[in-house]
């Protein structure tokens, strides 16, 4: 079995369906991403499977144990590292790290090697004795980071775990999630709006209003698209023209043309030669996973932030009236 | 089983453990916490003290009175407050940390109620030691007894506290519970004026509170070791004295009673809620 399963998974809150009858297979040591817009129900998905929420219907399982039957082994299989922050800034490093250990049921004869570790990995070894209320943002997220890897965890769940941080705190979070899978084998379930995150999962499950569209690697959900994009500008008829001389789909956007073509680049000397004249400039794109988003559910991740807090503002009030 | 016990014992251990670092570490509260009952009784007691005597008191000075009743104050404070932070740690996320973690939830409680009344205790000790300038004589005798009345209280209010904080998602209530919770604990202890001259519906209000338990119980053992003059050449406890006006209501042995009684039912409730809390 799958190291995380889910079946039919669904939760509602009241009239809103959150998530809306998912099924999700990640197979041990994968980087397994989850993408979608804010309030697509990644981080509720996330708070099931770590048996912080009880679902509506379906079924979960992590590491082979049901998140309803057996939550507390599912906990002790898991590490969390929560989209806000989730430590005590009145304890140092150390202390929040023993604190974690103590709960996890570590031996303290491992504890001092461990902890040791996995601040050098995050690379807060020299801050370990100081109170985390001194640590800027992104430090705190490393410490967070580090706690969730204290307990050698065969799922380590990520809510957003480069939000707010800056690229090179981003890079090197990246650097020691990879370096984790290939060293102790972990699986690493993470969330994330950002493409350019989760071009680096092996995996990406593509979920929007609470249902998956689509699950493959990233380089498999490009190739959907179907070739490159090519955007065009030239005279007004350009549009029109292209679509009848090779049978595609354009969209005008301001005075370009967009279209997709397979090997774009090799395309582009056809393209100058039968309108000869008639363009001014030529960009051949390689499809991002933000078209793939586009292309799965008709807008973009950004255009969509609006509206998920307008849904999030409508469940507040919702809430608020019961 | 035993694997499940030992895991829980280490559960509260480490819960109880972050109670006390942190506490220490807030400054402000430590000094709140000794500050605010001095405050009390130097200003509202020696001011009311000059100015009224009980209704047949015996002899027994305001101060006196009220003294054990400041005791029970700041213990209700710190109590509720230790309880509270629980609030606070959903505010700020800790919590989630917690309830993840692949350990009994009723444990946590359990180490935050020992945690609340561990503070509880350190600030009676704290507080006892003023007794001397306020004429009442401490004994070893005393002072354990003292030890274990606060720590049921203690247990007791810290429980109420998180029965109460388990549901609630935002400081804004804190407010609610100040109002409506932890003032009227206070008015209606019996801590500021005596049960036996109170109107009969704050008489009724006064005996289902806990604290009226607490502030009696505490009245029987610190007059227990202090005599007073008491008519003619006769020197009598001020126990004796206190209840014989009705100032002290009820015997030690029933307050410690009901003082545990209600600790256990607040524990258990405590736990329960905390247990059954999503995130």
């Amino acid at each position: 079995m799958n190291i995380i399963h889910v079946e039919n998974l669904v939760k509602k809150f009241g009239a809103i369906t959150a998530v809306d009858d998912i099924q999700l297979e990640v197979e041990s040591g994968q980087i397994f991403g989850f993408l979608g817009p804010n309030g697509a129900g990644k981080s509720t998905t996330i708070k099931i499977l770590a048996t912080l929420l009880r679902p509506t219907a379906g079924k979960a399982a992590v590491a082979g144990f049901d998140v309803l039957a057996n939550p507390n082994e599912v906990r002790r299989s898991i590490g969390l590292v929560f989209q806000d922050q989730s430590l005590d800034d009145r304890l140092t490093a150390q202390e929040n790290l023993w604190f974690h250990a103590m709960l996890y049921d570590l031996p303290s004869s491992l504890f001092a090697e461990r902890a040791e570790a996995v601040l050098r990995i995050v690379d807060l070894l020299d801050r370990r004795h100081s109170l985390v209320r001194t640590f800027s943002g992104g430090m705190k997220r490393r410490l967070e980071i580090a706690r969730g890897l204290l307990h050698h965890p065969k799922v380590l769940f990520l809510d957003e775990p480069t939000l707010g941080l800056d690229p090179q705190t981003r890079n090197a979070i990246w650097k020691h999630v990879k370096a984790l899978r290939e060293g102790k084998g972990t699986t690493v379930f993470m969330t994330t709006h950002y493409m350019e995150e989760a071009e680096h999962c092996d995996k990406i499950a593509v979920i929007d209003h609470g249902k998956i569209q689509a699950v493959d690697s990233p380089a498999r959900l490009k190739r959907m698209i179907g070739g490159d994009k090519i955007i065009v500008s030239g005279d007004d008829s350009l549009s029109d023209d292209i679509k009848t001389a090779y049978a595609v789909e354009v969209q005008k956007i301001g005075n370009d043309v967009h279209f997709q073509m397979a090997a774009g680049a090799e395309f582009v000397p056809r393209l100058v030669s039968d309108f000869a004249g008639r363009i001014k400039s030529i960009q051949v794109k390689e499809p991002s996973l933000e078209d793939v988003f586009l292309r799965l559910t008709g807008h973009s991740i950004r255009a969509q932030e609006a509206s998920s807090l307008d849904q999030m503002r409508q469940a507040a009030q919702l809430w608020r009236r019961r | 089983m035993e694997e499940t016990m030992r895991l829980a014992l280490k559960t509260v251990y480490t819960i109880w453990l972050r109670e006390a670092k942190t506490f220490v570490r807030e400054k402000f509260r430590v000094i709140a916490m000794i500050g605010q009952p001095l405050l009390y009784l130097a200003v509202l007691g020696n001011g009311i003290n000059s100015g009224v005597t009980l209704n047949g008191s015996g002899g027994i000075n305001y101060l006196t009175f009220m003294y054990p009743g400041v005791i029970g104050m700041s213990i209700l404070f710190t109590s509720i407050f230790s309880a509270v932070s629980i609030i606070w740690d959903r505010e700020f996320g800790f919590l989630k940390e917690v309830l993840v973690a692949p350990v009994p939830r009723w444990a946590v409680a359990l180490g935050k109620t020992l945690g609340g009344a561990t503070i509880a205790i350190v600030q009676a000790t704290i507080l006892i030691f003023i007794a001397p300038v306020i004429g009442i004589h401490l004994s070893p005798g005393i002072i354990v007894e003292m030890w274990i009345m606060t720590f049921l209280i203690g247990v007791a209010l810290t429980s109420l506290g998180i029965a109460i904080a388990a549901r609630m998602s935002s400081m804004q209530g804190f407010q609610m519970i100040m109002n409506f919770l932890i003032m009227p604990l206070y008015f209606l202890s019996g801590a500021m004026f005596p049960l036996s001259s109170a109107p009969a519906w704050i008489k009724a209000l006064m005996t289902v509170n806990p604290l009226t338990y607490f502030v009696d119980g505490l009245r029987n053992i610190l007059f227990s070791g202090t005599t007073m003059a008491s008519g003619g050449l006769v020197r009598r406890t001020i126990v004796e004295v206190a209840t014989g006006a009705g100032l002290i209501r009820w015997s030690l042995l029933f307050d410690l009673s009901v003082v545990s009684l209600v600790a256990i039912l607040l524990t258990a409730t405590g736990a329960y809620r905390f247990s059954n809390q999503t995130e």
